[in-house]
């Protein structure tokens, strides 16, 4: 980093992520001091399984606390609280006698449990629990992925009725380990990672009897349920001996948090390999009848919940690495921009994504890929611009499902992650969105996220008010495009999209 | 007309018979295909590795083209991929310095403007990237002028316009300036280009060494001056933002 810093007080947050394990360090502004990061091996057993391995992850994140505490060349006693954010949906199950993991973590990507989910919707289909749970029926989420382990692993389900066995997504894997382990580890969750088991009602924020039941899940199994700010326990052993453990939120929460989305209808989305858009919708669930999901934001200490939609895009960066590495148009991502400004416009194409299939707010499965409208005017500088077009023109669909479901209006979007980079990028979201789009000046929001709810927990930040005033503006776009041409394009666009439905006909996944 | 150099001739022709496909040749099918006597092919091979334009194979001993010439082919570095790698660290520039942030290149002949980090206060302001700055007196210019030599022809050819009277246009100044710029590592423009503005830049470099680009930071002059002097923790945030940039792209350190 660039300069001396203040000298401390610090706060920690470990983000333990999908393919790597961090700590960063936190001064009072939100400033970085120092990070440390260790990636964690893929295990991928069969074609769309997807593992990892919490004992190795246990020992990186060690390992990676211990590194940013030595690189910011500070102890224990500068450090005021810990804060942890992770992979969400990420299921494990352990012996709490021994602190062995019974069998790899299964990831969220993992689709093992799609016949499973499929036979929990019974006749009502995936939407069976969503009124309690606010999600539907999909392989992504945890309940599902313990249920297949208690049915897989042998002799499981009897040492789980037993009360021998402990569940947790990777928040609780981490908080019980850092505050003892087998030595009077704390088994915990947050809301926020609660309400990605498919088993939490958002209403009570309580495990729901009903859907242990359906799904065959003993409740001994399962964390307390805690606000995603507050102190859980102290770390016992390690660099951070004594520090108190006190933040968790799933790694999409955190950015929202950590982007001080703290008022209704503020909305952040995160831009990498896919993105993730959520809008905090304050105090009530909001229903989705447009594809989205209804997720916890935030809860601090006993203060009331903040609820959020969610909505995802599965292809959006990792659609800038299929024209590198597939088609060779570009030799870095970063050049997609070049190719892309080469030219005024689309030349008329369009490239709808649906590798497999579209999400929200459309969850056609018999979706494929389009490129639809060329000529041979088309060049591969018009079809760069209509790959970053795709990324703002999905944006756009999600907001406009949100605004129906919310009945608020966008009047910013907040954006982080790898691809805000991409200056074209970011003022054609601001064309296509008309609204502004504002990049805060700390890229590391997932962490930063997770650092304010555990400082605000310990008295380290008074109130969101002040972490608002943290909050820097990096960059702003702000809307050029003329209100015709956007609904024109918009239209053209969504007759595109109308092109890759029913692509597959023998589609197994009801719709 | 003048005599070719031999040994560059013979070069090519080894470069030309190694081209093409995947190819291994030994020192020998070398020497003969091109009618030379073995120690003369081989010195002139070895030349050529040491330049890293010729690889030899550790268990073979055969001889193949050398990664360098890839990279003569693709040097052009990406100006967006220089955004993406400067990213984090001109962020905490401006936050670090409280003042705006600017990253340039070369363009035609003056500075493009490729990224642009707000002043962080709450104040309304208007992303500047895409935009062209004068070679001859703003800091970004004068550190390009300094170290890219190409840069330094734009410079010297164009017409210096007067700014305001603090601009030096005199071509044997400008000269003088650059000097101590080269000496210093960095370059400054108070009052130079706009009245009430001042700006720090330094250079960076790619894994060669070559200038690629510069870092600024721009403000008000009464904040960037103190005193009638430069902050120094102004210009030491500006040449660590600088460096940390250029050892991003690869360079060794300073």
């Amino acid at each position: 980093m660039t300069d001396a810093h203040t000298t401390g007080p610090f706060i920690a947050a470990i983000d333990q992520g999908t393919t790597s394990s961090r700590c960063i360090v936190f001064d009072k502004d939100g400033r970085i001091v120092s990070v440390d990061q260790k990636e964690h091996e893929q295990i991928f057993p069969k074609p769309g399984w997807v593992e990892h391995n919490a004992t190795e992850i246990w020992e990186n994140v060690q390992e990676v606390v211990a590194g940013a505490i030595v690189k910011a060349g500070i102890t224990a006693a500068d450090v005021k609280a810990i804060g942890i954010t992770n992979q969400r949906e990420t299921t494990l199950l352990w012996d709490k006698n021994t602190g062995e993991p019974v069998h790899n973590a299964l990831v969220w990507q993992d689709t093992r449990t799609d016949a499973l989910c499929k036979e929990l919707g019974r006749n009502v289909g995936q939407d069976r629990f969503r009124r309690e749970t606010g999600l539907p029926l999909a392989s992504y989420f945890a309940g599902p992925k313990v249920r297949w382990l208690l049915d897989n692993v042998e002799g499981l389900r009897e040492r789980a009725e037993r009360g021998d066995i402990l569940f947790g997504t990777m928040d609780s894997w981490v908080i019980w380990n850092l505050t003892g382990g087998t030595d009077g580890g704390v088994h915990v969750t947050d809301v926020t990672n609660a309400s990605r088991t498919l088993l939490m009602n958002l209403h009570t924020l309580a495990w729901d009897d009903k859907i242990l039941a359906s799904m065959e899940i003993p409740a001994a199994v399962l964390p307390e349920i805690r606000s995603s700010a507050e102190v859980y326990g102290t770390a016992k052993g390690g660099v951070l001996d004594g520090v108190p453990v006190a933040s968790a939120l799933g790694d999409q929460q955190a950015a929202l948090f950590g982007q001080t989305c703290f008022s209704e209808g503020e909305a952040k989305s995160t831009y990498g390999t896919g993105t993730f858009m959520l809008m905090n919708t304050g105090e009530t669930p909001v229903n989705s009848y447009n594809g989205l999901l209804t997720t916890v934001g935030y809860r601090i200490g006993d203060q009331k919940p903040v609820y959020a939609l969610e909505g995802s895009i599965a292809v959006t960066g990792s659609l800038v690495q299929w024209m590198r590495d597939q088609m060779g148009l570009i030799k870095s991502a970063a050049e997609i921009e070049t190719l892309a400004s080469s030219v005024e416009d689309n030349g008329g194409a369009y490239f709808v994504p649906a590798f497999s299939g579209l999400f929200a707010p459309y969850w056609r499965s018999d979706a494929r890929g389009v490129i639809a409208g060329l000529t041979r005017y088309v060049t591969k500088a018009h079809i760069a611009r209509a790959v970053l077009e795709a990324t703002a023109w999905q944006t756009r669909e999600i907001t406009d499902a949100m605004t129906k479901d919310s009945g608020v209006e966008l009047a910013a979007l907040k954006v982080d992650g790898g691809m805000t980079s991409n200056n074209l990028l970011m003022q054609t979201l601001a064309d296509f969105l008309d609204a502004p789009v504002v990049r805060p000046m700390v890229a590391e929001t997932t962490c930063l996220g997770a650092a304010y709810a555990a400082g605000l927990a310990v008295g380290f930040w008074p109130d969101t008010d002040a972490l608002r005033a943290n909050w820097r503006r990096a960059a702003e776009w702000t809307p050029r495009m003329a209100a015709d041409t956007r609904d024109r394009e918009y239209k053209s666009w969504l007759k595109a999209v109308e092109r890759t439905m029913g692509w597959l006909e023998d589609s197994t996944v009801e719709e | 007309m003048a005599k070719n150099i031999q040994s560059l001739e013979r070069a090519a022709a080894m470069l030309r018979l190694l081209a093409g496909g995947e190819r291994r040749l030994g020192l020998s099918d070398i020497a003969s295909s091109l009618g030379l006597a073995k120690g003369t092919a081989h010195g002139i091979l070895r030349t050529l590795q040491h330049e890293g334009f010729v690889e030899q194979d550790a268990v073979s001993g055969r001889y193949q083209l050398g990664a360098e010439l890839l990279r003569l082919g693709n040097s052009y570095l990406d100006v967006h991929e220089l955004r993406a790698r400067a990213l984090v660290w001109t962020d905490d520039l401006a936050r670090s310095s409280g003042e705006s942030a600017h990253l340039g290149v070369l363009h035609q002949q003056g500075v493009l403007i490729v990224h642009h980090v707000f002043r962080p206060d709450d104040s309304r302001q208007v992303l500047e990237v895409g935009a062209m700055q004068p070679l001859h007196s703003t800091a970004l210019g004068k550190v390009l002028s300094a170290y890219d030599p190409v840069a330094h022809t734009e410079a010297l050819e164009a017409e210096r316009r007067s700014f305001t009277p603090r601009t030096v246009t005199d071509p044997e100044e400008f000269e003088t300036m650059l000097d101590l710029i080269r000496a210093r590592g960095w370059a400054a423009d108070v009052e130079e280009t706009w009245e009430g503005v001042a700006a720090v830049a330094a250079p960076i470099h790619d894994r060669r060494r070559m200038p690629v680009g510069a870092v600024a930071v721009t403000g008000a002059v009464e904040r960037v001056c103190a005193d009638g002097e430069l902050r120094p923790e102004l210009i030491a945030a500006v040449r660590d933002c600088a460096r940390a940039v250029s050892r991003d792209l690869g360079a060794r350190p300073f």
